[in-house]
């Protein structure tokens, strides 16, 4: 899974899961220190498992702390089937653009 | 592992299984609700069906759903166990047997009778199945208890309205090191039945420096629907058993159970209450009673009834939801059960492994012989650890053959309960000494012998109620299995307190077939003994078990070939007993190395007494001394192998002791302890197998032969009876 940071966005290619999430969650949680506006593109996630998922609730609940909204924009299929199993979608979607 | 290997180990666990199933049975036909048992056979069904399903056995994998089917109900509490569903589930038991046995045989179809005989079987088992659960006493019980709450709930008599089932489970924090998934889990649910709402519980994650990415901190609260049961949904997280605390909860469950489920949840009671009717698996109305319930039950605990006082007369509250916590416990504890129990090692390896200890044996004593004659004081002390480690090796390695006899008495409440219906008599089945070990070679053999004993002594010993009544004994008989170990041999004993022998009968038969001569002196041990002799029945109706006349000496045979011996014992209208006496061990001794002319010879060391000089002045022309004011019989060793030589000046006695008879050896020299193996002795010397009960290698590279105690013992006792008939017999 590779992370191009680009001003507060953070572009995640690739496998989210027990493998990765070692590794990603300093970088997550850096993309949160280091902007307002977080934004996370899901585009390119090809997996995501429970560990990923943890992650990503991690990531919104330490946003939401640090009273900064914290986005998760288009997310791919394997992304989205997920959030729907866990009736997270409505918590995690976010198209660009829209305010809170 | 290939396919036939595989489906090798099926057929033996599962007979293993169905072992379990089987005592499991028998206990509950005196104790009728044990859980252990009643988990014992569903266990066993469903095991059975789920690896049956591997090998794509359908007729197994149908036959067992059905019984664990019941089972389960049984489990649940629905069903309860009665003396015909007893008699069925045995019956059931033996039909799976058979099944094996055509898988075992490789049999293409199953055979159209057995197959006949399996679908009765089900259709008695379905009569269960169909059977309506306690609903009505429930209801007013529960009604009941409410009313002694002081409140009563519109939903009291049926349950949540909820007809879906609600699952909760919460994963440990080691499930995704363990390599699982939870939201596999969760789809895997999606395919038995349907998603209603999944609500997933992150109260456990932790703040962000706390957090181990790897770690689960993750739960599930789930509504799902379908036709299913709790069976299958627990299967759904089988592999994570010990790793998540499952709770499953039927539909239209009591509104206390979910009480009971928020209360047992680590997370806050009202974000679990949200939670559950986020799932809708209860309504905000159910919840507020409930809670209400809850709360008015303890004025003095505010908000705290004990779940037990709620819980009480309502039957039809899982067991599971009594507390979380010790479901946990009990999983971790079957877990760690399943863990010590011990593995299968092929009796061919355990073989081999003992025979190289037995050349290690050897091979030390002959290390040792020469360690000590190089008189290197260093050298001597390295082989005797050596020899110790050796000696350990030998214990341990013995110790692996060794099995309880246990296992093969147990086998004998089937039949006896069985007989004992057939026969119309009322029998108690008394086992002691369980535990005690023999090797497991003469376990294998000693089965059939112990069988027909068994069904002798049911069959002829033990008289019909009426009869026992009539004599004044109780009108069940009892048969006893005892087992135990005495000087180097394991003594198994079978008695019942029946009529004893008929000996007027037996002698009049004996008679008849020119055994023994009419009017011919005879004691009462020498009657019983006939019916040790080839041929020889005195039942009157031949039985289908016994009677046939092919018994006893056959028997008698089967033990002596295993070395051991039979004697039995009979007290007219009090009883019989049967006493069997085997070897324990039949690779290595310890033994007790004596010297006689050129020759070196063993005697094992359990049979050892005593040692001491012989004076043989004393004993000139008799064969006995007087040994602490008793008479003790003696053979000289030179005299019995007619060994070449004059005896030496001073000469030695070893008094020996089998089966609590004693005699004693003259030897010339007493030689010390010693460990030997024991090597048959072959076609070529198997004659001499009247002394001898095998050979070894010394450590000095000599052969000694080993003795055979309780043949000496038998020469001792017939040369004396013969000069004491000679004597005895008028001139």
């Amino acid at each position: 899974m590779s992370a191009m940071p680009d001003q507060g966005r953070l572009l995640l290619d690739g496998e989210l899961n027990i493998y990765t999430v070692a590794e990603m969650k300093p970088r997550v949680l850096e993309l949160l220190a280091t902007s307002d506006a977080p934004c996370l593109d899901l585009s390119g996630v090809t997996e995501l498992d429970t560990a990923g998922l943890q992650l990503l609730i991690l990531l919104q609940r330490e946003a939401e702390r640090a009273g900064k909204r914290l986005r998760c924009l288009d997310p791919s299929p394997e992304v989205e089937s997920v959030l729907r199993l866990c009736s997270l979608a409505e918590r995690f979607t976010d198209t660009p653009g829209a305010t809170a | 592992m290939s396919l036939d290997s595989a489906k090798q180990t099926f057929i033996d666990e599962s007979r293993e299984l169905l072992a379990a199933m089987e005592d499991a049975l028998l206990t509950l036909e005196t104790v009728p609700g044990d859980p252990d048992a009643i988990n014992a056979v569903f266990r066993a069904m469903h095991t059975i069906k789920g690896a049956a399903g591997l090998f794509a056995l359908d007729d197994i994998v149908s036959f067992t759903h059905v019984a664990e089917s019941v089972m389960d109900r049984v489990r649940d509490g629905e069903v309860s166990v009665d003396e015909k569903l007893i008699a069925l589930l045995l019956g059931c038991q033996d039909h799976i047997a058979e099944l094996l046995y055509a898988v075992a045989q490789g049999a293409a179809q199953a055979d159209p009778d057995l197959l006949a005989g399996g679908a009765m079987l089900t259709d008695g088992l379905c009569t269960y199945l169909d059977r309506p659960a306690p609903d009505e006493e429930s209801a007013e019980a529960e009604d009941t208890a409410r009313q002694a709450v002081g409140q009563t709930s519109e939903n009291g008599e049926s349950g949540v309205q909820s007809d879906a089932w609600h699952v909760s489970v919460r994963f440990d924090r080691d499930l995704l090191r363990h390599g699982f998934d939870p939201i596999s889990f969760v789809r895997y649910l999606g395919t038995l039945g349907e998603l209603l709402h999944v609500e997933l519980v992150d109260d456990a994650l932790p703040a962000a420096e706390e957090m181990d990415p790897e770690s689960c901190y993750i739960g599930f609260e789930i509504r799902l629907s379908g036709a299913l049961d709790k069976a299958r949904i627990e299967s759904a997280f089988e592999f994570v058993e010990d790793d998540c605390t499952l709770t499953i909860l039927p539909p239209h469950s009591q509104v206390d159970a979910f009480i009971a489920l928020i209360q047992e949840l680590p997370e806050d009671d009202s974000r679990l209450g949200e939670m559950l009717l986020a799932c809708g698996s209860l309504t905000e109305r159910e919840l507020e009673e409930g809670l209400r319930l809850q709360a008015a039950g303890a004025p003095d605990e505010p908000g705290h009834l004990p779940l037990g006082e709620i819980l009480v007369g309502q039957e039809r509250v899982e067991p599971v939801l009594i507390d979380a916590a010790l479901e946990k416990q009990r999983r971790a504890r079957e877990a760690k059960s399943r863990e010590a129990r011990a593995i299968r090692v092929d009796a061919a390896k355990l073989d081999e492994l003992i025979n190289l200890v037995g050349e290690l044996v050897i091979a030390g004593a002959s290390a040792e012989v020469i360690a000590r004659g190089s008189r290197n004081r260093r050298l001597v002390e390295a082989n005797a650890s050596i020899v110790d480690l050796v000696g350990a090796i030998r214990d341990s390695a013995l110790r692996l053959r060794m099995v309880e006899i246990g296992e093969t008495f147990n086998r004998f409440r089937r039949v006896v309960r069985d007989v004992a219906q057939e026969l119309g008599k009322e029998i108690d089945l008394v086992i002691t000494g369980a535990d005690t070990e023999l090797d497991k070679s003469v376990v294998e053999q000693i089965g059939d012998p112990l069988m027909h004993l068994v069904r002798n002594a049911m069959d002829h010993g033990l008289e019909s109620p009426d009869v026992r009544l009539a004599a004044g004994k109780p009108a069940k008989g009892t048969l006893r299995l005892n087992a135990y170990h005495e000087s180097g041999s394991i003594v198994i004993e079978i008695a019942d307190d029946g009529g004893g022998l008929d000996r007027a009968r037996i002698l009049a038969k004996a008679e008849a077939r020119g055994l023994v001569q009419p009017g011919h002196a005879i004691s009462e041990q020498e009657i019983d003994d006939l019916i040790f002799e080839p041929g020889f029945s005195t039942a009157e109706q031949v039985t289908n078990l016994s009677g046939r006349g092919v018994g006893m000496d056959v028997v008698r045979r089967n033990i002596e070939a295993l070395r051991g011996s039979i004697a039995l014992g009979s007290r007219p209208g009090l009883g019989t007993t049967v006493t069997i006496r085997l070897p324990l061990t039949l690779a290595i001794i310890d033994g007790f190395l004596v010297g006689a002319g050129d020759g070196a010879f063993v005697i094992p060391l359990d049979c050892v007494v005593e040692c001491m000089k012989y004076d043989p002045r004393e004993s000139a022309e008799q064969d006995y001394i007087n040994l602490r004011g008793q008479v003790l019989p003696f053979l000289r060793l030179r005299s019995l192998f007619a060994l070449e030589g004059a005896p030496p000046r001073r000469e030695n006695i070893v008094v020996v002791n089998y089966a609590g008879q004693r005699i004693g050896l003259v030897v010339d020299r007493l030689l010390g302890e010693c460990q030997t193996v024991i090597k048959p002795l072959g076609r070529l010397l198997s004659h001499l197998r009247g002394f001898f009960t095998g050979s070894t290698i010394l450590g000095s590279g000599e052969i000694a032969m080993i003795l055979d105690v309780q043949e000496l013992i038998h020469a001792a006792v017939a040369r004396d009876a013969a000069a004491h008939f000679s004597s005895s017999e008028p001139s």
